[in-house]
């Protein structure tokens, strides 16, 4: 096992016009399980190469564990590196496929054979190894895909998008096992996905990139509870964050948010807590406040009326387990840059469109015009030019 | 309030019996023409198959179509040329370098298009242009600086200048084709390989060519053909005739100045001469239309 370390990592192409990766600094620890997250083009993947060794590296230094390995081939960094399309070789049987990187390694046969058996044990792919890639389904591909790069005992595993392949339902089946193979043998592993749910369940920590940035290194807990920025507010959580343009007043030391024409009163504990959150009275700056930080106002004893604003409902969605509701409220929606969510989503009557997470029970209906309860002490609050958070 | 519709059922038959004749009409008149051609273009090889089993003199003596005397004996003198050299020891020479530019051309075009698929070099670019180029140079520009070079080295009357070139990439198509195909194998396959710890040898040996099979099949199949219709080439530098391949031996049974010539002879063994392209060809028909068709579509 070793650490990996990416110090000021960059890469540019066309002359250094396009930066794909920017000045990234990392430290993964050795047997952590790191998720590298962002949306499409962020430059995830690219970082990923650069460890492998795959891309060259333009700029900075990665290192792993004690040893510097910007110019060492990918063969002599003890990597193992699992591809989003799994690279299994079509013309080779699955044993042949796991076995690969092992023969190459000129292994004594016995010892070869003693391994891809293992690695088909573990991953339950003993009733396959006479079979060809293209006679598997895609969970079992996936999972020689696994074996490959298992089979060599590498000190760190890469893996590029490695389920975005495979349905939703494989998917989820897929993520709790490579989570515990990864937990089982403690290997230091870097895993890319755009897949924000991969991101929040699978790794000890992640990393947020964007425009080829690091936005936000954390646990997931805290990326979702404490992001950086409004960029990591927006990109994590499903349904998005509610983000609008407000304005903070003080009114005999009593902090209250103008969000359009509503005005929702701020507790005291909030303000106390985040010291910084008064100096923005009279500024505009940028207000979240997650789907699952609304409610219906019914079905909140003793709901204060100065935490709630009516609107009107414009789409309802029953999960089951919720109801994903769609309603329209008089307030300017912040722009967030990320390719994930639209901008300026406006609903009806020019209204912004806000989305609650009501409880399964809720009678909502279409039409309705809801009063809608803002836990305010979940909110987030970001300043109005930089988009970085007020209360970190 | 809905409105009813109705239909003739009567009409409806007549006016399908009417575009059905129209259609049947249509195809016959377009299978007499396609039979017709056909004959046109069948009636030279029918010709001389009919020819092939007839006596010799009855070639051009009868005017028949059909012969009145049917034999095989033009196959046995075709075959038993003269003294002790028969057409046994032509095919042997044909087939010796056939296989010998099959593995050349397989080997040396396969590693030429690899490194052009697949590697970075310096001056990729202008190489592979320049090989390209070498595509549009006639046969006759190279002839006869080749024919001086080859006789320089001592190697006119051996089948050297035939089959070395082979295994120096000498064929631009088959590199051009087969960097097409390379083109098309995903990266991540090679990539994967790189991690594995694969060095080009291997990366080109155990995983590349392997994958290139419908390319290869079609290089082996064009390199059969080409190689063993070769006439020009093999007839400029093999002189002695028990080196002699199956097409330069058919020049012997005629006598270009103006002596007896042995058409009976000639026809049957042109005859037997099509059998290993055709039964090459349709042995390899499923892989070849893989190949070329893959060109295309991957």
């Amino acid at each position: 096992m070793a650490s990996v370390t990416l110090q000021n990592l960059t890469k540019t192409y066309a002359g250094g016009q396009l930066r794909a990766v920017n000045d990234v600094s990392l430290e993964i620890e050795d047997g952590e399980f790191l998720v590298l997250v962002g949306p499409s083009g962020c430059g995830k993947s690219t970082a990923l190469r650069m460890i492998a060794g795959l891309e060259e590296i333009t700029d900075g230094a990665v290192w792993i564990g004690d040893e510097f390995v910007n110019d060492t081939h990918p063969k002599d960094r003890d990597i193992a590196m699992v591809f989003q399309s799994y690279a299994l070789y079509p013309h080779m049987s699955v044993y042949d496929n796991i076995a690969f990187p092992l023969q190459i390694a000129k292994m004594p046969k016995e010892e070869v054979d003693k391994r891809v058996q293992e690695a088909a044990r573990v991953l339950e792919l003993e009733a396959y190894l006479k079979r060809r890639p293209g006679q598997l389904s895609g969970g079992q591909r996936q999972r020689v895909a696994m074996g490959r790069a298992i089979v060599r005992k590498p000190s760190v595993f890469l893996m590029d998008e490695p389920l975005s392949n495979l349905d939703a339902k494989l998917r989820v089946q897929m993520r709790a096992e490579i989570a515990s193979i990864q937990h089982r043998l403690g290997v230091t592993t870097v895993y890319v996905t755009h897949d924000q749910v991969e991101a929040m369940t699978m790794g000890h920590r992640v990393a947020l990139l964007k425009d080829g940035v690091l936005q936000q290194v954390d646990t997931p807990s805290n990326i979702y509870n404490k992001p950086r920025n409004t960029f990591v507010a927006a990109f994590i959580g499903s349904p998005t964050m509610n983000m609008y343009w407000a304005e903070l007043e003080n009114e005999s030391d009593t902090l209250f948010l103008r969000l359009g024409d509503n005005r929702l009163k701020l507790p005291a504990t909030l303000v106390q807590q985040f010291s910084s959150l008064s100096q923005y009275a009279g500024r505009k700056l940028i207000v979240g406040i997650r789907p699952e930080d609304l409610a219906e106002a019914s079905s909140i004893a003793n709901a204060d009326p100065s935490d709630c604003i009516a609107a009107e409902v414009d789409l309802v969605e029953a999960l089951g387990s919720d109801v994903i509701v769609h309603i329209g409220i008089d307030a300017k929606p912040a722009e967030v840059r990320s390719s994930d969510s639209l901008d300026e989503i406006k609903s009806k009557a020019g209204k912004a469109r806000c989305i609650a997470r009501f409880n399964a029970k809720s009678q909502v209906r279409l039409g309705d015009t809801v009063n809608v309860w803002f836990d305010t002490t979940r909110m987030h609050f970001f300043d109005g030019e930089t988009g970085l958070s007020i209360l970190n | 309030m809905a409105t009813v519709k109705t239909y003739d059922p009567e009409l409806l038959r007549a006016e399908r019996r009417k575009r059905e004749n129209i259609r049947r009409l249509k195809g016959l008149g377009l299978h007499a023409l396609l039979i017709t051609t056909l004959g046109v273009m069948l009636y030279p090889v029918i010709w001389m198959v009919l020819s092939a089993l007839r006596p010799e003199t009855e070639i051009f003596g009868d005017m028949g179509f059909i012969p009145t005397n049917w034999t095989l004996e033009n196959f046995v003198r075709g075959w038993q040329l003269y003294g002790n050299l028969t057409f046994t020891q032509f095919y042997v020479n044909s087939f010796i370098i056939c296989a010998l530019a099959i593995i050349g051309n397989l080997l040396a075009c396969s590693m030429a298009a690899y490194a052009f698929a697949r590697l970075e070099f310096r001056g990729k670019w202008w190489l592979f242009a320049i090989m390209l180029g070498t595509m549009m140079l006639p046969i006759h520009v190279q002839l006869i600086p080749q024919y001086i070079f080859f006789l320089n080295i001592g190697w006119v009357n051996t089948i050297l200048p035939l089959v070395v070139p082979k295994f120096l990439a000498h064929d631009a198509f088959f590199i051009f084709l087969m960097v097409q195909f390379m083109r098309s194998l995903p990266h991540e396959l090679e990539q994967a390989a790189i991690v594995d710890g694969a060095s080009y040898w291997q990366r080109y040996w155990r995983i590349i060519l392997p994958l290139s099979m419908p390319a290869l099949a079609t290089t082996a199949v064009f390199t059969f053909i080409n190689t063993y219709n070769d006439f020009f080439s093999q007839l400029i530098y093999l002189t002695d005739t028990d080196r002699m391949t199956v097409p330069v031996a058919l020049r012997l049974f005629l006598d270009p100045s103006g002596g007896s010539s042995s058409f009976g002879g000639l026809f049957a063994m042109v005859l037997v001469s099509i059998g290993p392209v055709l039964g090459f060809f349709l042995a390899s028909q499923r892989l070849l239309t893989k190949g070329i068709a893959t060109q295309g579509f991957k």
